[in-house]
């Protein structure tokens, strides 16, 4: 049962994403551009970061602070127009508020990306819908490392409830190596409360 | 790859446990190790740092505990688990995320005496002041919430009288006093209820009673909901504010909807220290294994034995919400449809020297101080779970002097009530 944007309703409910339309995201992207990432190391950003490094991604830190810097060997760009070539993803770790001139820019981008992705905390319902408008895939109020783990049960080992069962035995993971996302799934998301959480949310780095 | 939603019993047979990685073992292997070993420097900086998954030291986290976690997670509808070494050590855990010395928690009146005597008398030394509320009295909870009211504890299904508790109606009153509503799910456990569904935040057990279901390994289980927005206005600082042990993590931030167990990992068991022995783990998610199968029987065995003591000449009063006469037969049709739970209590016309007689002659039923257990039991909690409240006390929370209560087993029903009859007769 596939449930990507349906053809003739193009937009997704944002409040509950199937795990098809995150496993195909993850499973497809190569390139994250990662708006806001931090070199602090007790930010989310920098933990999102050096996480889908680690998992294979081709991680782009994109931040103005920080020019000049770099985050685990990849040097700072100031903005996504300075990047310079295709990028598959943009992932927002920006506050609800700044996540419009965000997606704009993005739009402007040659090629489009295929995904945008919005952290945890991080929603927009208009902008998400101009980006849908263009065909791009969008996801609000997730962190790209939990999902991640959560559907490679590699978060099982924190307690979490992966939603997935799988009877086959999977490689011994290493350091750096790319994990399978193929499990069955225990079905649906609840994203009530981490909801009510963007709406209250009044910082973010 | 289907988003099919499997069943209970499927879940209870297969969340969290996969073959070993490593072996191809189909069992979950028993991890009896104390810590595991680094990759590199920067592999330990990251897992103590919380910025990688992974194991590091047995009191933090363990594999087979994880299994046991995601699969009670699972089970209870929750985002996440932690394991911890008893029911007791999961109420400390839980409240020391909540609250800070001199803060309040409401807490039903009706519960396991040992709980009652640890909200009373350890948790005030910690400055954790206990109101008392009645289950049956709603209002009384929403007349005990005041601006330092952090939490509402109540028992699904409430020990030792076998009362059910409307879960909904008090999760009410905890939204609107802007608290989490934490529900000890112990005697129902997930296969007659689950809490979440109801609007419970966070779910305890004691893993010891029918989740493990043996007799033979104690455990606790916190389960995070999921539903609770911790941000706001700096009420839980555990959770929103900037953490020193880790650095200024903010663990909401970073953890999302599962920040709960997670705050309870590294800021409760990590530094309050009881962990749950994977050995003990283990045992327990053998038990889960069979929990469908199980629970059913205990509560089919449990109606048979309520029905046949409610028509016995020597019984004054049956106190078990699957009779269609008890007072809370009607919230056990709403909460418990499979059935009313296996503890339950009864009183005799004889008083409390027929109590101590009747527990004296019985075969099959063993006397001790557990519930849940394959096998029945029977206590006198007067004189034994309830012995350390004045008689008042005794009385509200449904352990009168001439009370018995009973923990049914899986035995065959005839058998049970053969030795009843012949320890209520002679």
């Amino acid at each position: 049962m596939s449930n990507f944007v349906n053809k003739k309703r193009r937009h997704m409910n944002h409040d509950a994403y199937p795990d098809n339309y995150i496993r195909a995201i993850l499973n497809s992207v190569k390139s994250i551009a990662m708006v806001g990432a931090s070199p602090v190391n007790v930010r989310p950003s920098y933990f999102a970061f050096k996480y889908l490094a680690q998992r294979g991604y081709d991680m782009i830190p994109v931040n103005p602070g920080h020019v000049g810097k770099e985050l685990l060997g990849k040097p700072f760009i100031a903005s996504l127009s300075d990047i310079g070539r295709p990028i598959d993803m943009i992932d927002i770790f920006r506050n609800s508020s700044h996540i419009m001139p965000v997606v704009e820019e993005a739009l402007t981008l040659d090629p489009l990306p295929k995904v945008i992705w919005m952290q945890l905390g991080g929603r927009d319902d208009a902008a998400a819908l101009k980006a849908e408008s263009v065909g791009i895939k969008v996801v609000m109020n997730r962190c790209p490392k939990i999902e991640y783990g959560r559907l490679s049960s590699e978060i099982s080992w924190m307690g979490v409830n992966s939603r997935t069962l799988s009877s086959k035995r999977a490689p011994a993971p290493t350091q750096g190596m790319r994990l399978s996302l193929n499990r069955m799934s225990v079905g649906g998301g609840d994203t009530a409360a981490s909801d009510r959480a963007a709406k209250n949310k009044t910082e973010q780095s | 790859m289907s988003d099919r939603l499997p069943g209970f019993s499927t879940l209870a047979v297969h969340a969290g446990a996969q073959p070993d990685p490593t072996t191809g073992a189909r069992a979950t292997p028993i991890y009896q190790t104390t810590s595991f070993v680094f990759n590199d420097a920067d592999h330990a900086a990251s897992l103590f740092g919380l910025q990688a998954f992974g194991n590091i030291y047995t009191r933090i986290g363990n594999p087979t505990n994880a299994v046991l976690e995601e699969r009670v997670a699972a089970l209870e509808g929750g985002t996440a688990a932690l394991a911890v070494a008893s029911g007791h050590a999961a109420q400390v855990v839980v409240l020391q995320q909540l609250l800070q010395p001199g803060d309040e928690f409401i807490a039903a009146r009706k519960l396991y005496g040992g709980s009652i005597n640890q909200f009373t008398h350890a948790f005030k030394s910690f400055g954790w002041n206990v109101v008392w509320a009645d289950p049956d009295d709603i209002a009384s909870f929403e007349r005990a919430v005041t601006p330092r009211t952090k939490a509402i504890f109540i028992e699904s299904i409430a020990n030792p009288g076998g009362s059910i508790t409307d879960i909904e109606a008090i999760s009410t009153v905890a939204r609107k006093a802007g608290v989490p509503l934490i529900v000890d799910n112990t005697l129902a456990s997930p296969y007659l209820i689950r809490p979440i569904d109801h609007g419970a935040d966070i779910v305890v057990h004691s893993l010891t009673k029918f989740l493990g279901g043996h007799g033979n390994s104690l455990g606790g289980i916190i389960v995070d909901a999921g539903t609770f927005d911790w941000s706001t206005g700096g009420k839980y600082p555990m959770l929103s504010e900037p953490r020193p042990e880790y650095h200024g993590i903010r663990l909401q931030e970073t953890f999302g909807n599962f920040a709960f167990a997670i705050a309870c990992r590294v800021l409760g068991l990590r530094d309050l220290g009881p962990a749950l022995s994977p050995f003990n783990a283990f045992m327990i998610l053998t038990g889960i294994e069979t929990l469908p199968l199980r629970m059913q029987k205990h509560c089919d065995n449990a109606k048979a034995v309520a029905e046949f003591l409610a028509g016995h000449p020597a019984v004054a009063s049956v106190s078990y919400a699957g009779l269609a006469s008890d007072k809370y037969n009607q919230l056990a049709r709403k909460y418990a449809p499979k059935g009313a739970g296996a503890v339950f209590t009864f009183g005799l016309k004889g008083g409390y020297d027929a109590g101590v007689s009747l527990v004296s002659k019985l075969q099959l039923f063993s006397h001790l101080a557990n519930v849940g257990d394959t096998r029945s039991l029977v206590i006198h909690p007067a004189s034994t779970t309830h012995s350390q409240l004045d008689d008042a006390a005794k009385v509200k929370s449904g352990a009168g002097p001439d009370v018995v209560r009973l923990s049914i087993g899986i035995e065959d029903k005839e058998d049970l009530i053969a030795d009843l009859e012949q320890a209520l007769g002679a």
